[in-house]
């Protein structure tokens, strides 16, 4: 993506200005962020710099003290994930928030269950088991994720990137305009981080757009479309990967060398 | 009913099949392993998919070994009729404390609870002439508000359901005291003056078995509750509080709230076992059902589900009562003293938690 495309392109999500303080530390400096149709952005900084507290700030589970969030060009508050997630941001927290012991299908609808039409489910308030599971079902190989066979497998008897893709699946399936995922190959082996990213790669093609927070350089550089660089509590700068070295993007994080003036 | 037990079979069948990958790893790991330790694997993976298959087990095996111990006598219509009109009451109780537990919560008051919705019961309808239905109606409501009472202290106050029921089941216990003065409300008062208070204590005979009508409607609560638990969200939300609740949060599911109505329904329950608790007894006793609390865990613990939450079924808690009704009916027909029944329930409560130990391995 160049630059010309972004400048006529409206963001999907926008982050003006948001600070937020614990105490004495401040945690977000006036931080901006933009988030275009169909990109990836990476997002990295060091510890400390305040980028979870930027991603937990756009995904509602704080607050901010200042600043402002705009959603397809709308002023949005909210003040937990919950209402976050009904306005289309949706979260892949690096723990997945997944209840092990009930299966890929009622995972993926929990809190949002399809029930039976007429009265067994406007009444007795019955689930619609099938609707779900094939719904689910379908959510999973339009994702490629065919390995898994049955859909009523308890979560807990899958595989950590298995899981990490009923997690994405879930966080892609209910209308949503763009999707948060934190740390999503910390916890994988190689093989498994290898499926992640191709995952990545896949909802991006549906055109979601992507917010990607990782420590793990190689990942970034190798799925973002642009890479948002935080620093003391502020966006430092914003690099194409393909132009920079990773190096450089350390250099910029620790303050080691100054940032492109572009 | 035929179809309840199709999708309970079809429950018990649906063991978790494993992706190719994992079988894969699997295969290569066990590789240098022993066959006998493969098989045990195996049973631990069976039995994970299958809770509720253990109580099973162990009710055909009490039932067989206290056939040949106690003889003929134990399977006597009279004798196997009375296990579950015995049961019924800690049943019902057990139903309602299968969801408290289910939440990786427990509850310790439930035998005050339904002593005092009885008490409500018996009090109004008795004593001060009101008619016997909104007596009755007035002890569902005192249910529903103690149960709710104990998860608004949950959600509320952030306290353990332990130390809040501990609490609550000596201030129910106090206000029956309170309300009672002590005295029971006698047998043949209530059947003078509010008979209906007695119908769940009514018998049938089918052929020689003697059934209370209280015992149908235990199992109709416990069909009724696993569909609900089942069938429908909110019971699907029930499991997913219990398993992680952090994770249910951030699902979207409104978890204080939900936390608070499964215990005013579990109080629900409660209170119903309280219309029953008077037919069963036929009196209505400020100090009875003293031991209930425990022996309602006791039944959930023996029937597999999980004290850590999330884990267990409502048709098991069903069977760890039926266990303990064989339990103490087969050794008192054997002539073992009372003590021994104790001590025959005891390790049975160690035998039961263990096995959940060992199977819960299987997810670590």
């Amino acid at each position: 993506m160049d630059k010309k495309g972004l400048s006529v392109m409206q963001p999907v999500l926008v982050a003006k200005k948001l600070s937020k303080k614990y105490g004495k530390v401040v945690a977000l400096d006036s931080a901006d962020l933009e988030l275009y149709p169909g990109e990836v952005l990476g997002v990295i900084g060091d510890n400390g710099a305040g980028k979870s507290t930027l991603i937990k700030v756009l995904c509602g589970a704080v607050i901010p003290d200042s600043g402002e969030i705009l959603l397809d060009g709308n002023k949005v508050t909210f003040t937990s994930p919950i209402e976050a997630r009904k306005l289309g941001i949706e979260t892949v927290y690096q723990n997945l928030a997944l209840s092990p012991a009930l299966s890929i299908t009622d995972n993926m609808f929990l809190g949002r269950e399809i029930r039976q039409k007429g009265f067994m489910g406007s009444f007795l308030k019955f689930l619609d088991k099938k609707a779900m599971a094939d719904e689910a079902r379908k959510r999973l190989s339009d994702l490629g994720l065919l390995t898994i066979q049955n859909i009523n497998q308890l979560v807990e008897t899958l595989s950590g990137g298995q899981r990490q893709g009923v997690a994405v699946a879930r966080a892609t399936s209910f209308g949503t305009k763009v999707v948060i995922m934190d740390e999503p190959t910390a916890a994988l082996g190689v093989k498994e981080s290898r499926r992640v990213l191709e995952l990545i790669g896949e909802v991006r093609s549906r055109g979601i757009p992507i917010i990607l927070i990782s420590h793990n350089m190689p990942h970034v550089f190798e799925v973002a479309d642009r890479i948002h660089i935080h620093r003391l509590g502020t966006r430092l700068c914003v690099i194409d990967p393909k132009k920079h070295e990773m190096s450089d993007a350390v250099a910029y994080m620790t303050g080691a060398k100054q940032p492109p003036q572009d | 009913m035929n179809k309840v037990s199709d999708d309970i079979s079809k429950d018990l069948k649906d063991q978790p099949k494993f992706t190719t990958d994992i079988g894969e790893k699997d295969q290569d790991h066990h590789s240098f392993d022993l066959g006998e330790q493969t098989t045990l694997k195996k049973i631990q993976h069976f039995l994970h998919g299958n809770p509720t298959i253990v109580p099973v087990i162990i009710l055909i095996l009490s039932v067989i070994a206290f056939g040949f111990i106690a003889g003929g006598k134990f399977f006597s219509a009279f004798n196997l009729s009375l296990i579950v009109q015995q049961v019924t009451i800690v049943g019902i109780l057990a139903a309602a404390q299968t969801l408290i537990i289910l939440t990786a919560g427990i509850d310790l008051s439930v035998a005050a609870m339904m002593v005092l919705a009885s008490v409500f019961m018996g009090k109004l309808s008795v004593e001060m002439g009101v008619p016997t239905l909104p007596a009755i109606a007035v002890g569902f409501i005192s249910g529903i508000a103690t149960g709710a009472f104990n998860g608004l202290l949950v959600t509320r106050l952030r306290l353990p359901p332990f130390i809040v029921t501990l609490g609550t089941w000596n201030i129910f216990f106090a206000l029956v005291i309170f309300f009672t003065g002590s005295q029971s409300i006698r047998s043949s008062d209530i059947e003078v003056n509010a008979p209906l208070l007695h119908f769940w204590g009514e018998r049938i005979n089918l052929g020689g078995f003697v059934f209370t009508y209280g015992a149908f409607l235990m199992i109709g609560i416990f069909v009724f509750l696993w569909f609900l638990l089942n069938k429908t969200a909110w019971g699907r939300h029930v499991y997913a509080i219990g398993d992680d609740k952090e994770a249910a949060e951030l699902s979207g599911i409104r978890t204080d709230r939900m936390l608070v109505s499964i215990y005013a329904v579990a109080g629900l329950v409660v209170a119903i076992g309280a219309w029953v608790s008077i037919g069963r007894v036929g009196s209505v006793s400020p100090t009875s059902f003293y031991e209930g609390n425990l022996d309602s865990i006791t039944a959930v613990v023996i029937g597999g589900t999980s004290l850590f939450g999330g884990r267990g079924t409502i048709i098991g808690s069903l069977f760890g009562a039926l266990i303990v009704g064989v339990f103490s009916s087969g050794l008192s027909i054997a002539g073992l003293d009372v003590l021994w029944q104790r001590f025959a329930l005891g390790c049975l409560i160690i035998v039961a938690v263990g096995i959940d130990q060992w199977i819960r391995k299987v997810s670590a």
